[in-house]
């Protein structure tokens, strides 16, 4: 197992054992008559979170990526072709610009785009009221692939909902709405430590943000049931991390009282909440809601958050971006590394939450329209670099890190979509 | 800069491998008898490219000749980067410049351009030769030429149309296993055993 995932789980355990609060315990018939009565508003409660701390934030996973280290790379003390310049130490392979312009090549200045096309000053018939059409014939046609190749372009808010749930194969059939139904059973019936957490997390992220405190009560209602679905294991086949174990309690060792805990096996890090908040906007009945997320966790957020090598890893993505910045902005970046404001540390925590809290909500559905259509989280990275180059004026001015990080605090006006464009296709290099 | 690298390779020790080695060579191993090879498989450990020449036994009492069955096969598309270096490679028959047949010594040349890498090389190595052709069978003569319909009897009084019966069994029974197949596979997942789940710290293993 991982030294990280060793940390987590110790850390963990050792909140269980200084707060003495079990890691799992069968409420009484009374506290589930009360939960179930509250399940609808269950951000009215107020529990004495103070001493719970989230197991990790994300800055402490970056420090993790930072000392990942090939035992068998050559990185001498002497600069070469090859020394990295940023944080991340590992060689992979990631794409460069004339390579992510093929990629997104529906990106490009002569392609329609919902984010800029459909702006007040173009007129619809140019483009917005055909789009909106074609997307009403795919959803007909209820064409899977066809909607992903559609919202490329970006969706129409009335269609976001539907093309989202066609492309991610989600269907409310009888029995979805009985599976969420049993896991809100299963969290009537036992109380988890991992629900503190979960709390806590809500508590201090989404109910402090303008645009999605209203969600407060959704927001429990999908993540308490989420650490009690066991089929998000499943996804442990394909991440490179795994689920954490124990033993019932005078069974240690006995392979056959062996669980997984939380049941589905993720333990939730500060601010994991966010990724489900902006999917509130779009689903309001709560089976739906969490199907929805479900899927785009197992396909897309888990890979924020653990170590592999895959491209849309979150170690790729890093490494895109310190890439991508180094090669086109060299001057921005070595200004920058000169003043200790290495710019991984600001913008990963961007890249961690998918910009979930820091971008505009209309601007963030068009950002996550884009990942559903390319199947890829590189355009995290892309827009991260984006962002820095549209500031770039501003921090060659700066002269610490705190400064840099104050230019590029608020990105709630920023227009996600001209941002991308102009860096990929606009920008003489 | 290429420099072809020569390093020791671990004997396979694994059952799988039928074939005894006369000797194991620092490049490579050599057969007693000369054998046909089916497929290489190995795991690969930061290796750019891989050449694979074999030493076919003739017939006549010519020295056998070293011959490349494999030329420069690319492992990593980037020498620089990670991608395929640690990947597990397996080689087949078809995809070597010569037949495999009759071979008597096999030999690896590495290479790794890059000077990213304090080492490389290949682990994890198996040799397979052709497994025995399976017989061809001949079929009953009444498999390819099916005995012509035979008149239905009569009809009893009474009895419904028996074709009629046939037909309806026929369609319960599409039925019955078109509900079988469209059995969903969620399931509500147990997380606890037997209701319970009290448990121990975490474990670290």
């Amino acid at each position: 197992m991982g030294s990280w995932e060793k940390r987590i789980l110790k850390s963990l355990n050792s909140m269980c054992t200084e707060l003495s609060i079990p890691l799992a315990r069968k409420r009484p018939v009374g506290e589930q008559k009360e939960l179930l009565n509250k399940w609808n508003e269950m951000g009215t409660d107020e529990p004495d979170l103070s001493l719970f701390r989230p197991v990790y934030a994300p800055k402490d996973f970056l420090e993790v990526l930072i000392n990942l280290r090939n035992p068998n790379y050559e990185s001498g003390d002497s600069l070469s072709f090859r020394t990295h310049l940023g944080l991340i130490q590992v060689p992979l392979k990631v794409k460069d610009i004339p390579e992510l312009k093929e990629f997104f090549v529906e990106l490009g200045l002569t392609t329609g785009q919902l984010g800029i096309d459909d702006s007040t000053q173009v007129p619809p018939e140019l483009f917005e009221n055909e789009h909106v059409r074609i997307g009403q014939k795919v959803l007909t046609e209820q064409d899977s692939a066809a909607a992903q190749q559609y919202i490329r372009q970006g969706s129409p808010t009335a269609l976001r909902a539907e093309l989202w749930a066609l492309i991610l194969n989600i269907s409310s059939h009888p029995e979805d709405i009985l599976y969420y139904e049993q896991l809100k059973t299963n969290v009537i019936q036992h109380d988890l430590l991992v629900d503190s957490l979960i709390y806590k997390d809500v508590k201090l992220t989404a109910s402090n943000d303008d645009y999605y405190f209203v969600f407060e009560d959704y927001l429990y209602q999908v993540l308490l049931c989420f650490s009690r679905d066991t089929s998000v294991l499943s996804h442990f086949a394909y991440n490179s991390a795994s689920p954490p174990k124990s033993y019932i309690r005078g069974k240690l060792g006995l392979e056959e009282y062996a669980v997984f805990y939380p049941p589905n096996g993720v333990i939730p890090f500060h601010g994991f909440s966010m990724y489900v908040a902006p999917l509130c906007f779009l689903y309001h009945e709560p089976s739906k809601l969490y199907q929805i997320f479900r899927e785009m966790y197992v396909r897309f957020f888990f890979r924020l958050h653990s170590i592999s090598s895959h491209p849309s890893g979150i170690v790729s993505l890093c490494l895109l971006f310190e890439t991508l910045l180094q090669t086109y902005l060299p001057q921005l970046f070595y200004h920058l590394r000169e003043i200790g404001a290495q710019p991984l540390r600001i913008s990963f925590k961007w890249m961690v939450r998918a910009f979930s809290g820091y971008l505009a909500t209309d601007q963030l559905l068009l950002l996550w329209d884009r990942i559903l259509g390319y199947n890829s989280l590189e355009i995290l990275a892309v827009l991260a670099a984006a962002v820095f180059a549209f500031r770039a004026v501003n921090l060659m001015e700066v002269t610490s890190l705190a400064a840099a990080e104050a230019v590029l605090a608020d990105l709630s006006t920023l227009k996600v979509m001209p941002l991308l464009q102009i860096f990929l296709f606009a920008t003489v290099t | 800069m290429n420099y072809p690298h020569t390093c020791c390779l671990p004997i396979p020790t694994d059952p799988a491998v039928q074939l005894k080695l006369h000797q194991d060579l620092p490049s490579g191993c050599s057969f007693q008898t000369p054998v046909t090879l089916q497929e290489i498989m190995f795991k690969n450990y930061y290796t750019a490219f891989l050449t694979i020449r074999v030493r076919q036994h003739t017939s006549t009492h010519t020295p056998a000749k070293w011959v490349t069955c494999l030329r420069d096969y690319c492992l990593m598309p980037d020498p620089h980067s990670e991608e395929g270096a640690q990947e597990y490679v397996s080689l087949f028959k078809h995809q070597m410049l010569c037949d495999m047949a009759q071979v008597l010594e096999l030999r690896l040349i590495l290479r790794q351009p890059s000077p990213l890498w304090l080492s490389f090389t290949v682990e994890e190595l198996q040799i397979f030769q052709q497994g025995p052709k399976s017989p061809s069978m001949t079929f009953p003569k009444w498999l390819s030429h099916p005995v012509p319909c035979e008149q239905p009897t009569p009809l009893l009084e009474g009895l419904p149309d028996p074709s009629r019966v046939s037909s309806e069994v026929q369609q319960m029974w599409a039925l019955t296993e078109m509900i079988r197949a469209s059995h969903t596979s969620t399931r509500i997942g147990r997380f606890d055993v037997d209701g319970c789940y009290d448990l121990n710290l975490l474990s670290y293993t």
